[in-house]
């Protein structure tokens, strides 16, 4: 197997695409070093994206937030104004693993690692995030959640990468919030995830709302019904049993060893009405 | 010199005291070496191949592509490993489990090995090892093995202790009993009866460190292993006796070992390691992974057990009886006797029975881990007598100290008691805070008692005073806890010299006499009686040349305060000696200075713990918090109390992670899902509390000091004292052990559809 450390994004995208046997793009290895520990791994090629220094940092523009590729979660942590804008993606990103894995892995790694556990995906969902993509053909924008498509499967093409995380500024009166259930208190996967933005009017009233849920699919899960159960109100006891039941509802979790069926559908809706309670909070300042 | 072990009361000056021990700073800077780190010139990287069904006939297995594999050195498959059993079904069984011969009985069971220069080699090599499998039916659940279709891992077994003997063959290898009096008269006689089924799942020990050893087999037909274990004589006997070597050309050293649990008083792959060495006529490193760990080495049974209580209004237990099934892996052994035989120890019953069957499964093989067996017994009689209190409307504790076992109360496993701390802990317990400290809403408050036997065993020490007085002691129990330590104390306060002048090491095989693995909690108990006495011995020498040195009878030196002294008017102006006085000059008084010691160590004392818990539940997810935790255990008497204290929070810490979390997961096909830290979750350090302990010496009669085991006792009673919490807090009576959040929501919401 090789190794390469490419300082471009070109050269990076080059030589994946010029690979002909098994390649992985290498970000904080959080993910894929694990597995390479493994008998079944098998690679020909790995590329280290963390040379490449406009993946490196975060750009905060008139429009938004453009997060490398290769920042760690924990340097998003030390990111003040992309803490204040979105703390719910900030909470969740710091929510993975240990401090000594915040400092190596990143969203964009968690992102298309394709885990439907990932913890800072429906975060990032809930925050309309768009990945920039990088390839042989040029640049391409997706939203986020178009980059999972099965555990484990991204719909990148061979020699694309995923150059950025694009997430826009905040109108005033918003906020997001993230919330997992694990069995443990750290360092545990996500049996459920729910990640809930919102933006209010000058009355309270929910003008709009994204609500997305991991672990309960295949891929994570931008859920319409549970977003349209709480617009137009100022997110009464009603409001949150709507919007727990809509997220009950769209689960289409399955039995494992992380839990069953029954239990994933109810958590699913406890923790959105208990995330949507954070950001509703967070957007009134309170 | 007689040794007499009994206990005399007495005023320490080391014992008792906390100082730092002696493999500390080599712990904490890396430099310990534990299993792995052990290296030779020339060694290869040995590898295992396991298989992966649960159960399946091994037709054939091809090891040419292998071995023509270049930088292969060795591939050994069962055949290398030749059955010299020769009728001892237990040993048959071990060399089994080593390696598979006929069938391959669980998911990750060893079917051939390779050794090779390096590790990719050893990996490739692996994979062109072809086997041909037929597989079979499996069975994995402990209560399914048990139905009369049910396939039968072995047409050999026949139930044992039913009489007659069954004229089928069956899963369930034996049957045991105990107990006395008439139950069915005692149920008659009570005003209140409880009954209830409970299930534990299967838990690993869960030790940091993987099984490590390196095997070197010399061409003279003399070996060496180097290896992690408990006990290292006793892995010398076993790999001694399958591999058909004298006991005495296998040297056994035992690493720093990073947890064990009861899980290394087993041999795994050291045998297959010394068959590879053998074979390749090199020295083998042979190293568990996690999965491997998981797959093929330690787990507990699973259990499914049946109680039943009754009491009198009064709250006196009329009758009390068990029924329970445990699970061993493929081989027949002794577990479901254990939980048996502990079930009622704590109470003083005149009815009662316990019965108990040994269940085969296509799981790895049971190993003992910590008072095995005895925790899930614990579990089902401690939340039978909680609820039969509740009943009763008595407080848990008052109901408990009504029928608490006390000197002279004949056990349900047989023994009549001697002085025994079960009381003390129930009355320590009901006047700690803890009892009493408020409770808020969606919060439990659970205790519950455990016991353990404690064991002693052949032990063998060696006391060596070094020429400048300070002393060396050779111990051949293995320092899993902290004993080098408390050994040490134990020498100093023998001798009257400071503990820094002790150091303590555990010999290897071929240089002192055989000692039982440290298991049974044992460790403190036996060495430091050992201790004691060579340190008398040494001290019988160190008379002796004082009276030399002095030139006066023996008879008129007394040893005193770490010095040599002349009694006698007629000696008042001879200064006493100290101990470094009389090595000094040993070389002309009759050359070194050892005291040694060869025994027996019995009576260690049965044990008794009360443990108090307090749990948060959280209703709408079922997620459980552990708030507040209290052990109250008897030591005997505490020789480094931190230790002491160490062994009861870690028995608290594992028992959590057993009653909330852990759990062996199989699938449909009877693999393991969860072979790994992440799906098997222990607790990580923010899910416990600061675990409070206190600290209880009632002497044990059988020791000088009167010390008893503590190492084990401390797990039985967290699996009862958690149910009782969380049952507590939610209103529902928790029934099956782990008491994870799906099986707390699914009983929260079967109450409310009730
Ligand atoms: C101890 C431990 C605890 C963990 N806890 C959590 C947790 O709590 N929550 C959680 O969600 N995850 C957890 N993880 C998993 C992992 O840390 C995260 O998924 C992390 O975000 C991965 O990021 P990375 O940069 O390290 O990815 P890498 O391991 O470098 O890559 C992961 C995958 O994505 C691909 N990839 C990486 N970057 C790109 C890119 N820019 N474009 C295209 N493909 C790319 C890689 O080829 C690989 O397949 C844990 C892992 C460990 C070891």
């Amino acid at each position: 197997m090789y190794y390469e450390r490419p300082e471009t994004l070109q050269d990076a995208s080059r030589l994946l695409a010029e690979t002909k046997g098994t390649a992985y793009i290498l970000a904080g290895g959080t993910d894929l070093l694990v597995r390479a520990k493994s008998d079944h791994f098998e690679a020909d090629l790995m590329v280290d994206i963390k040379s490449i220094a406009e993946l490196r940092t975060v750009h905060h523009t008139a429009e938004g937030f453009a997060i490398g590729a290769a920042v760690s979660c924990a340097d998003l942590g030390r990111h003040a104004a992309l803490k204040a804008a979105w703390p719910g993606v900030v909470e969740a990103a710091n929510l993975i693993g240990s401090a000594q894995i915040q400092s190596r892995c990143t969203i964009a790694g968690n992102l298309c690692n394709a885990s439907p556990a990932a913890d800072s995906v429906p975060a990032m969902v809930a925050a309309g995030a768009r990945a920039i993509i990088a390839g042989p053909a040029g640049m391409r924008t997706v939203p986020v959640e178009a980059v999972p498509v099965a555990p484990g499967k991204t719909s990148l093409g061979q020699g694309e990468i995923v150059a950025t995380i694009e997430i826009d500024n905040r109108p005033p009166r918003s906020g997001d919030a993230y919330l997992r259930f694990i069995p443990r208190t750290e360092m545990d996967i996500a049996v459920v995830g729910a990640g809930v933005s919102l933006t209010l009017d000058e009355t309270g009233t929910i003008q709009s709302a994204r609500v997305a849920l991991g672990a309960v699919a295949p891929t994570v899960m931008l859920v319409a019904e549970a977003a349209d159960a709480i617009l137009g109100t100022r997110l009464e006891y009603a409001a949150l049993e709507r919007l727990a039941e809509a997220c009950s509802a769209a689960c289409r979790p399955i039995n494992d060893k992380r839990g069953t069926v029954e239990f994933r559908k109810k958590v699913a809706g406890v923790l959105a009405r208990r995330a949507a309670r954070i950001a509703y909070d967070r957007s009134r300042g309170a | 010199m007689r040794f007499d072990a009994t206990y005399q009361d007495r005023t320490y000056k080391s014992v008792g005291t906390r100082p730092v021990r002696p493999d500390g700073v080599d712990k904490v800077t890396g430099r310990a070496r534990y299993g792995a780190d052990f290296n030779m010139p020339g060694q290869l990287v040995g590898r295992i191949l396991r298989s992966p069904h649960a159960h399946a006939r091994i037709g054939s297995i091809d090891t040419a592509r292998a071995e023509a594999l270049k930088g292969v050195k060795a591939v050994v498959t069962a055949d290398d490993l030749p059955d010299l059993s020769n009728g001892d079904q237990a040993h048959h069984d071990l060399l089994d489990n080593c390696m598979a011969r006929s069938t391959a009985f669980y998911d990750g069971h060893a079917v051939a090995a390779v050794a090779a220069v390096d590790a990719r080699t050893a990996r490739q090599a692996l994979k062109l090892i072809e086997v041909s499998y037929e597989v079979l039916p499996h069975v994995v659940d402990v209560d399914e093995a048990m139905l009369p279709s049910a396939p039968v891992l072995h047409d050999t077994i026949f139930t044992d202790g039913v009489d007659p003997r069954p004229t089928t063959s069956s899963n369930v290898a034996a049957r045991s009993e105990f107990g006395h009096g008439d139950v069915d008269a005692g149920l008659a006689a009570a005003d209140v009866i409880v009954e209830r089924s409970f299930k534990t799942e299967q838990t690993h020990q869960g030790y940091i460190e993987p099984h490590a050893c390196v095997a070197s087999v010399n061409s003279d037909g003399t070996a060496e292993l180097w290896v992690c274990t408990q006990g290292h004589f006793v892995y010398r006997q076993k790999c001694a006796d399958l591999l058909g070597m004298d006991v005495s050309k296998l040297r056994v050293t035992s690493s720093e070992i990073g947890g064990g649990f009861g899980g290394k008083t087993h041999v795994w792959m050291e045998p297959v390691a010394l068959a590879l060495s053998r074979k390749a006529g090199r020295p083998v490193k042979l190293v568990m992974s996690r999965e491997e760990v998981f797959r093929a080495s330690g787990p507990t049974s699973a259990t499914s057990i049946d109680v039943i209580i009754g009491a009198r209004h009064d709250g006196t237990i009329t009758a009390a009886s068990a029924e329970l099934r445990y699970s061993c892996g493929p081989y027949a052994e002794l577990w479901a006797e254990l939980g048996a035989m502990t079930s009622f120890a704590c109470y003083d019953l005149q009815n009662v029975k316990t019965v108990g069957y040994e269940v085969l499964v296509n799981r790895p093989k049971t190993a003992a881990y910590r008072a095995p067996s005895a925790p899930m017994a614990a579990f089902a009689v401690e939340s039978v007598v909680d609820e039969l209190a509740q009943k009763l409307g008595m407080d848990p504790i008052a109901f408990r100290i009504k029928n608490a076992a006390r000197e002279g109360t004949r056990s349900s496993y047989g023994p009549v008691y001697g002085p025994i701390g079960i009381r003390p802990t129930l009355d320590a317990a009901q006047a700690h805070p803890h009892m009493h400290a408020p409770l808020g809403p969606n919060k439990g408050r659970g205790m519950a008692c455990g016991f353990w036997f404690n064991f002693g065993g052949q032990t063998c020490t060696d006391l060596n005073v070094n020429a400048d007085g300070t002393v060396t002691l050779a111990v051949g129990t293995v320092d899993v806890g902290g004993s080098r330590a408390s050994l040490s104390l134990v020498a100093a306060e023998e001798l009257g010299i400071p503990y820094e002048h002790v150091r303590a090491v555990v010999a290897d095989t071929a240089t002192l006499g055989y000692n039982d693995m440290t298991d049974g909690s044992r460790g403190t108990f036996s060495s430091s009686m050992a201790t004691i006495s060579a340190s008398r011995n040494a001290i019988e020498v160190m008379r002796s040349r004082a009276a030399m040195m002095w030139d006066i009878p023996v008879e008129e030196v007394i040893w005193e305060d770490g010095h040599a002294k002349a009694i006698g008017a007629s000696y008042g102006n001879l200064a006493p000696l100290s101990v470094r006085e009389i090595a000094e000059a040993s070389g002309k008084t009759g050359g070194p200075i050892a005291g040694h010691s060869e025994m027996v160590a019995d009576g260690a004392g049965v044990s008794f713990a009360t443990h108090i818990c307090d749990v948060e539940v959280d209703p709408e997810t079922g997620s459980t918090r552990i708030l507040r935790y209290t052990v109250i255990q008897d030591a005997g008497k505490a020789v480094h109390p931190d230790y002491v204290e160490g062994q009861y929070q870690g028995g608290a810490a594992q028992g959590i992670g057993w009653a909330l979390n852990e759990e062996y997961v199989y699938g449909a096909d009877g693999r393991l899902q969860n072979p790994g830290f992440l799906d098997y979750r222990i607790p990580v350090c923010s899910d416990l509390p600061m675990i409070d302990t206190q600290i209880l010496e009632i002497p044990n009669p059988s020791h000088p000091y009167g010390v008893r085991g503590v190492g084990e006792t401390s797990i039985v009673p967290p699996l009862a004292a958690i149910a009782n919490a969380v049952s507590n807090a939610v209103g529902v009576r928790m029934t099956h052990i782990p008491m994870s959040p799906p099986r707390i929501l699914a009983a929260l919401d079967a109450r409310t559809k009730g």
